[in-house]
């Protein structure tokens, strides 16, 4: 049995379950936890496709970034308690479930009518496209090919980052000379 | 590599559906960002597995640039849900319904 049957046969089920597990788990902070899993098992996918920078730059930015930022929001709100489990709309949990399962097979025959599941990758991927290693490859393509793109996405993060900020900070509204001399306290120190 | 591609694709596939059922039925909204989050992963695991297909490094800079969009795409979302929560003291989207019609 080749080493990347194993290594597929070995995570593909936790990455399934630890999925499963997150749509089960009651406690937000759980789901999360699960979330990291399956986005580590994500990254051992992406190094048997032969895309190392991926892999790196998946447990950096998701399961590192992204992950401890959503831990952090759900303990600032506080909302690690369990949701409640009553319906607003009647049989929504059901068609829902019917739905996934509906769109699992779509692409589960889709795959089958375009791919077929025989289908190998071609052998010598890393000896031919990886050339002088992943990294250098793939900032080939991305700086030649993808350059306009690569600089658009650089505007969308910082137009984000702008709308964070007008979205995040709390109202503000300047103490008048006639409140602060109706409230000593209120004064500023002074700074030395 | 010996494995058949369509492996990592129906994995992908079966991803993407947990995420979609995740966004259907879950009530917390950071849980239902969540799980969109599973949907992104899932799609560019799909990227990655066309990319190795097809020998090219394309799909790769895609799903990077995906990457890039998931993380503002969750920045704005978290803030958004911050400031539902201050208003209305609560992350779920059954107190979200103002909006309806």
């Amino acid at each position: 049995m080749p080493l990347d049957h194993v290594v597929f046969w070995v995570f593909a089920p936790i990455s399934v379950g630890s999925a499963i597990a997150m749509l089960f788990q009651r406690n937000a902070v759980h789901a999360a936890l699960f979330l990291i899993v399956n986005f580590f098992t994500i990254a051992v996918f992406y190094l048997v496709l032969g895309a190392s920078f991926l892999f790196a730059v998946q447990i950096i930015v998701y399961a590192g970034a992204i992950m401890v930022l959503f831990l952090f929001v759900i303990m600032l709100l506080g909302v690690d308690r369990e949701e409640t489990l009553i319906e607003r709309l009647r049989g929504q949990r059901t068609l829902a479930i019917v739905l996934g399962t509906g769109i699992a097979l779509e692409l589960f025959f889709a795959i089958r009518a375009g791919v077929g599941f025989a289908t190998k990758a071609p052998a010598n991927f890393d000896e031919v496209v990886n050339e002088g290693g992943n990294a250098v490859a793939l900032s080939e393509v991305l700086f030649r090919d993808y350059f306009f793109p690569f600089e658009v996405t650089s505007v969308l993060l910082i137009v984000a980052a702008v709308a964070v900020m007008v979205l995040a900070a709390r109202e503000r509204r300047a103490v008048t000379r006639a409140e602060q001399a109706a409230s000593p306290a209120r004064q500023p120190e002074r700074v030395p | 590599m010996r494995t058949p591609i369509s492996y990592f694709l129906v994995v992908s596939a079966m991803l993407f559906a947990i995420g979609t059922v995740g966004v259907l039925v879950r009530k917390n909204a950071l849980v239902v960002f969540m799980s969109i989050e599973l949907q992104l992963n899932a799609v560019n695991l799909a990227f990655v597995s066309f990319s190795r297909m097809h020998g090219n490094l394309n799909g790769q800079v895609l799903a990077f640039f995906s990457m890039v969009v998931a993380a503002a795409e969750v920045v704005v979302g978290l803030a958004i849900i911050v400031t539902v929560y201050r208003r209305r003291r609560s992350a779920s989207v059954d107190d979200v319904s103002v909006l309806r019609g």
